[in-house]
């Protein structure tokens, strides 16, 4: 047993030899292709176009997705998913992974409740990375109160005339499509509709929210539609019954999010650790300080029940039995965790770690994204409640 | 025209690896084991010449208990064919290690066999060169170029002076240096698929070696600690030292 991020993981016995196989070449691929540009990235404020269609090649983008459109289905589980997240937030630099997999919210829309046609369309050349998909909910009037957003598809002939707007949205800027909720009906949830928006109608246009806290690697959007028209055939699922398929969406948003989050939790407490033995103070290593030693054990206390409860869930959700509420309160376990962790890993690195180019200053600045992004922690407390009955 | 490639299971490059208390040997309990480095080097080269259409076949060779399955499995998963096991628990020095694959080469009778030059665990550096002899096969150790043509392989290798260049006849045996090329990750679907390649497995008694070591192993011991430096106030300081304490210049 040891404290850096791979010993810092509890065994899980869901992982078989060909999950670890996997996650030694993705760490190949990530090692090699990302990890020695990640930071430069970050500070240019993208990532290169050309990453996604390497993505596509070694299987990052297709996982999950059926083979006819270019995916991989066939063996891949819950388990795959999680190396997935762990290795891409091993890097440190969060806006990679949120631009790199932002089809991961985007495309499961389409492939779920979308027409054949659509699909046909949209998802190889999502999957090859040479097109780009993102998911539109958010409103610069509320992203919380999903019931009550305000942007109007009226139908008209075989076409819905778009008029509003959607902000936040990550990939946003580069996005040939976009799964966009919208108000079909009357007021409230049963009035929403899930819409599929190709940015390149007349009446759409899009600006950048490119100051942001962290995740400057991702580009940020605000989408404005102004009578767009777009044909009726983009109807993602049911009218009137969008509100079901974007909390369907939220719950593996939410998993992937929560697993992430506590693999970003893993890296303050490597880099705590490796700093703690390296530095002195007061005539002994930081490691010697009892004061210091408590700060490591409960980042690995918390970090431990974080991992022991995103198992609990995938076993859930392989099982079939996936409980909202339960999904909802592990993400707000995994940015407190995560939190918890930034904050004293922080603490550990000293002046250190204020400084611009380190793993955990990064990871500092990107803990609210995860706590609001998603679904707020307010908001899944409230979430779990109403699941659980109160 | 049929390439084996022999792969070792090696604890992986970036662990780093401790001695057992008792000093009895390298403790590799919970450590994270990967294909040699070198041997995953052989398997792009094979599976280069497949893809460039001077290959039909790549078959991937391990020898050890079942675990090593992985790195067969791992090497089929970038683009070897067929796998096989030589299933033993021995502990096996490289001249058992080279008797068993060339009884594997007897009954698969290859063109070209591609090992490591050497695995990164014990360093020995002999595998590929007692398999040429004890197969009477021409050698090209430490390639840096592989080129096949007319029954022929071209190898150009990393020798101490510079490059040299030799012919071989085929079938031959090489062994991989690090600039022959730079292996691809393997695909999340080229795993999945790996799953259904065929894999055999063989024991040493089947292929008829005795495996017996005629070696062992008296004691693992971490290298000594390098004591602190000093710094030298002037250069004279530190001519006299090197001339009388290092005794390095005189
Ligand atoms: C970098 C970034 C990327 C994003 N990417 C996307 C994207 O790709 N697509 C997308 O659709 N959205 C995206 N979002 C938006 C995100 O989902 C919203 O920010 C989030 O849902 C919160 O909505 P809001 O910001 O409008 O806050 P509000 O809904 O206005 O809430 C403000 C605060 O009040 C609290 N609050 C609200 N209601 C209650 C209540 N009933 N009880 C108690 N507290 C309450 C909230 O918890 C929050 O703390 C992104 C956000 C960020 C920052």
């Amino acid at each position: 047993m040891a404290l850096d991020f791979d010993s810092a993981r509890l065994p899980n016995p869901n992982l078989t030899s060909d999950h670890e196989a996997w996650r030694t070449q993705l760490r190949r691929f990530v090692d090699a292709e990302i990890v020695p540009f990640a930071e430069e990235w970050d500070e240019a404020g993208h990532i290169p176009i050309e990453l996604w269609p390497k993505a596509a090649d070694v299987g990052l983008l297709g996982m999950g997705y059926p083979e006819e459109y270019g995916g991989i289905m066939d063996g891949i589980d819950s388990w795959h998913s999680w190396i997935v997240n762990e290795e891409l937030a091993r890097v440190g630099v969060g806006g990679v992974a949120a631009s790199l997999m932002v089809h991961g919210i985007g495309l499961p829309p389409v492939i779920n409740w979308g027409t054949e046609q659509m699909k046909a369309e949209v998802a190889p050349p999502v999957l090859a990375g040479i097109r780009h998909i993102a998911l539109g909910i958010t409103e610069p009037g509320g992203g919380s109160d999903v019931a009550q957003l305000q942007t109007i598809a009226l139908r008209d002939g075989d076409e819905y005339v778009v008029n509003g707007s959607k902000t936040f949205i990550t990939g946003g800027m580069r996005a040939n499509w976009v799964s966009t909720a919208v108000r079909t009906g009357g007021p409230g949830a049963g009035g929403v509709s899930m819409l599929l928006i190709p940015t390149h109608l007349d009446g759409f246009s899009r600006t950048q929210l490119d100051r942001k806290q962290g995740w400057w690697a991702s580009d940020t959007a605000t989408l404005y539609f102004d009578n767009v028209r777009v044909p009726a055939a983009n109807l993602i699922g049911v009218e009137n019954r969008g509100f079901n398929v974007i909390m369907t969406n939220f719950n593996s948003e939410r998993m992937g999010m929560a697993s992430a989050m506590e693999a970003l939790g893993r890296v303050c407490l490597e880099e705590a650790v490796v700093w703690a033995r390296d530095r002195n103070t007061f005539g002994k290593r930081l490691a010697d300080h009892q004061v210091i030693r408590h700060k490591i054990a409960q980042m690995k206390q918390r970090l431990n029940a974080t991992q022991a409860y995103i198992r609990a869930c995938y076993e859930a959700v392989e099982a079939g039995t996936a409980n909202p509420g339960d999904i909802a309160l592990l993400k707000v376990q995994a940015s407190e965790t995560m939190e918890f962790c930034a904050r004293e890993a922080m603490q550990v690195l000293g002046g250190m770690g204020y400084m611009r180019g380190n793993r955990v200053e990064r990871i500092y600045r990107e803990v609210r994204v995860n706590a609001i992004g998603g679904g707020s922690e307010e908001i899944m407390r409230d979430l779990a409640t109403r699941q659980y009955g109160l | 025209m049929k390439v084996l490639v022999a792969v070792k299971r090696v604890a992986d490059a970036n662990v780093k690896v401790r001695a057992k208390a008792d000093g009895t040997d390298v403790d590799l309990n919970n450590v994270k084991m990967a294909i040699n480095p070198f041997c995953e080097i052989a398997v792009e080269e094979a599976v280069r010449l497949k893809e460039s259409g001077v290959a039909e076949e790549v078959v991937a060779v391990s020898i050890g208990d079942k675990s090593c399955q992985e790195q067969i499995r791992t090497s089929l998963a970038l683009g070897a064919d067929r796998g096989i096991q030589v299933e033993t628990d021995a502990n096996l020095q490289p001249l058992a290690i080279a008797k068993l694959l060339k009884a594997v080469i007897d009954r698969e009778s290859p063109d070209l066999i591609i090992l490591g030059k050497q695995s990164i665990d014990s360093d020995n550096n002999q595998t590929g060169q007692m398999l040429a002899a004890l197969a009477g096969l021409a050698q090209g150790t430490f390639a840096s170029e592989v080129v096949l043509e007319d029954g022929h392989a071209r190898v150009t290798r990393e020798v101490d002076g510079g490059l040299q260049t030799l012919n071989l006849k085929l079938p031959a045996v090489v062994t991989t240096d690090l600039r022959l090329n730079e292996p691809r990750y393997a695909s999340l679907p080229n795993i999945m698929k790996a799953k259904k390649k065929p894999m055999d497995v063989l024991t040493p008694e089947e292929l008829g070696v005795d495996v017996a070591s005629k070696l062992t192993m008296v004691k693992v011991e971490p290298p000594a600690e390098r004591s602190a430096g000093i710094i030298v106030e002037s250069v004279e300081q530190l001519v006299d030292k090197l001339k009388n304490e290092a005794k390095v210049i005189s």
